[in-house]
């Protein structure tokens, strides 16, 4: 099961720019997960890690775009998330994956704690050039 | 703008917080509850988070704050009715909210902070912390 | 269409019908308490059509697969719901194999030069195997599908939380506590929390055969969870072997209420309760 890739059946994208968007963009993510019959945990699982992401996008890569896909795989559907933005990137990834760093004012369990909360979590990122996070939460998951 | 209301019942402090809290909200929830705890000499905050489906490290912080600030000024802040997703969640994100107490529901948070007041005044062997839980 | 077989097949469509029947009648494994008759032909004669239809020069050929889309969907359907209703697999794989004889052996009969018809079989040859291992694919997804809603129910049987007292709940956990066990017994425990407003969780774990550092994990998790939500967890049923392991791995409990057997951890939750439970008529205080 785990060779197979998952399928895209639907996508949505938002552009975050603003500490206001973050809400919409959240409620946005909920609708996908409610229509694909995710459970009450996994939702707000999912919500919750979306809220990190999509703040650290704003305090850290000045905002960019939040993309939601429906995927299917077997006998699991779930979405995954993609926030990409064109901010300064991260020089030292495993550092900030690491709990308790931070940069920002936060608490520094944006990243790691994040990652706790999904089923699959990558992160790219290129000094000057800006980060990619992907993250995918299953139904089922 | 929007605003959070706050409520006084005796000696406590009661919020309901009904909407999915935006940033700016929050912090002013924040600033307007420390004052008001200045204002009326509050012994205790209740907030009551159980129609709230998201509690994320932004949210927590606030939380947090204003249970730090509360104390400086003598009153303890009890959270209380939150979802079970919402408290799994916190657990799995590894979110403490050092010095918040909890409670199931508001009930129980006034039980609690009554608790909580009482003792210093009463006698020490009522004090033990058993119904105080902090949850660190 | 140029092709020789497709042409007979056209031609021939209901005398292969005919045959194909007949073979799956002949099976003594037939299931003729499962499916009647009747409910067999409209099957066979749905799959016959949308094959015949959707042969093509080229696809006859080279195997095109997703040409054959339709077809696949209708064998799918049919070997999931025989999967479900409990068809070996020897009936499921049949009913796409004797089509298969009955397709060969028109070609046969029909056509003369040899040459030619070795070629064409061996053409229906490779689609009909490509239909057969689909068929068997479909046929273990749909058991698959069945073991997996039976260990849901599994899941869901193993963690029965019970109210001991007004305001106690115990969740004795039985069996090895992974991550996915363990979110379950969060969420009914919460859950059953929030329905009695009880105020103390006392997990068991007598049935746990090992605690690591990653169950411990889970322990931790469920017990902050817990506090989070304005309630105390304790933990019962740590054996010695477990509190031994435990301290070898340098684990930290000293934050959670242990106790060894769930009748102490049923007397803390009385004291932190301010409940006391007398034997009638004597007065033993201490």
């Amino acid at each position: 099961m785990t060779t197979m890739t998952p399928v895209v059946l639907n996508k949505d994208s938002m552009i975050i720019a603003r500490e206001q968007d973050v809400v919409p963009f959240r409620n946005r993510v909920k609708e996908h997960a409610v229509r694909i019959g995710m459970s009450l945990l996994n939702q707000t699982k999912l919500i919750t890690g979306a809220s990190e992401l999509v703040r650290n996008m704003l305090k850290y890569g000045k905002g960019g775009i939040g993309m939601i896909e429906i995927l299917s795989k077997g006998r699991d559907n779930g979405i995954r998330l993609i926030f990409a933005d064109n901010g300064p990137g991260i020089p030292d990834i495993q550092k900030a994956m690491t709990d308790g760093f931070t940069t920002g004012k936060s608490m520094g369990l944006g990243l790691p704690g994040t990652k706790r909360l999904m089923n699959e979590f990558d992160i790219k990122s290129e000094v000057g050039k800006g980060t990619t996070i992907t993250v995918i939460k299953w139904k089922n998951g | 703008m929007e605003k959070i209301p706050i409520l006084k019942m005796g000696q406590f402090l009661l919020v309901t917080i009904q909407v999915d809290l935006y940033d700016q909200l929050a912090e002013n929830l924040e600033a307007d509850l420390v004052n008001m705890v200045n204002k009326t000499n509050a012994r205790g905050v209740l907030i009551d988070v159980s129609s709230v489906s998201i509690i994320d490290s932004f949210m927590g912080r606030i939380l947090g704050n204003i249970a730090m600030m509360s104390k400086i000024m003598d009153a303890d802040t009890v959270v209380v009715g939150m979802q079970p997703a919402v408290a799994i969640t916190l657990v799995e994100l590894g979110l403490p909210l050092k010095g918040v107490y909890t409670a199931l529901n508001v009930e129980k948070g006034m039980e609690l902070l009554h608790s909580k007041i009482l003792p210093t005044e009463q006698n020490l062997e009522e004090d033990d912390d058993n119904d105080a839980r902090s949850s660190e | 269409m140029k092709n020789e077989a497709i042409k007979i097949f056209q031609k021939k469509k209901s005398n292969i019908l005919e045959k194909w029947m007949t073979l799956q009648l002949q099976d003594e494994g037939l299931r003729e308490d499962l499916i009647s008759n009747e409910d067999l032909r409209i099957q066979s004669e749905e799959l016959l059509s949308s094959f015949i239809s959707t042969l093509s020069d080229a696809n006859i050929e080279h195997v095109s697969i997703d040409d054959f889309e339709a077809v696949k969907d209708i064998l799918s359907s049919i070997s999931i719901s025989r999967a479900k209703q409990g068809y070996s697999p020897r009936e499921t794989g049949n009913f796409v194999l004797t089509l298969k004889e009955a397709l060969l052996n028109t070609l046969s009969e029909e056509m003369k030069d040899p040459e030619a018809l070795y070629k064409q079989s061996m053409f229906i040859n490779k689609i009909m195997d490509n239909f057969a291992i689909n068929t068997f694919e479909t046929f273990i997804k749909g058991r698959e599908d069945v073991i997996y809603r039976q260990t849901d129910e599994i899941t869901q049987i193993s963690t029965p939380v019970i109210r001991v007292w007004d305001g106690i709940l115990a969740l004795p956990i039985i069996g090895t506590l992974d991550s996915a066990r363990t979110q379950v017994v969060m969420e009914s425990l919460l859950q059953e929390i929030v329905e009695t407003g009880s105020n103390i969780a006392i997990l068991d774990i007598s049935g746990v055969p090992a605690v690591d550092s990653l169950v411990a994990q889970h322990l931790i998790k469920t017990v902050a969870a817990t506090r989070l939500m304005g309630a105390e967890c304790i933990i019962s049923g740590i054996r010695p072997e477990i509190a031994q392991t435990v301290v070898h791995l340098g684990i930290d409990l000293s934050q959670i209420i242990t106790k060894s057997t769930l009748a102490s951890a049923l007397k803390t939750a009385f004291t932190i309760l301010k409940l006391e439970v007398n034997k009638k008529q004597i007065v033993k205080h201490h």
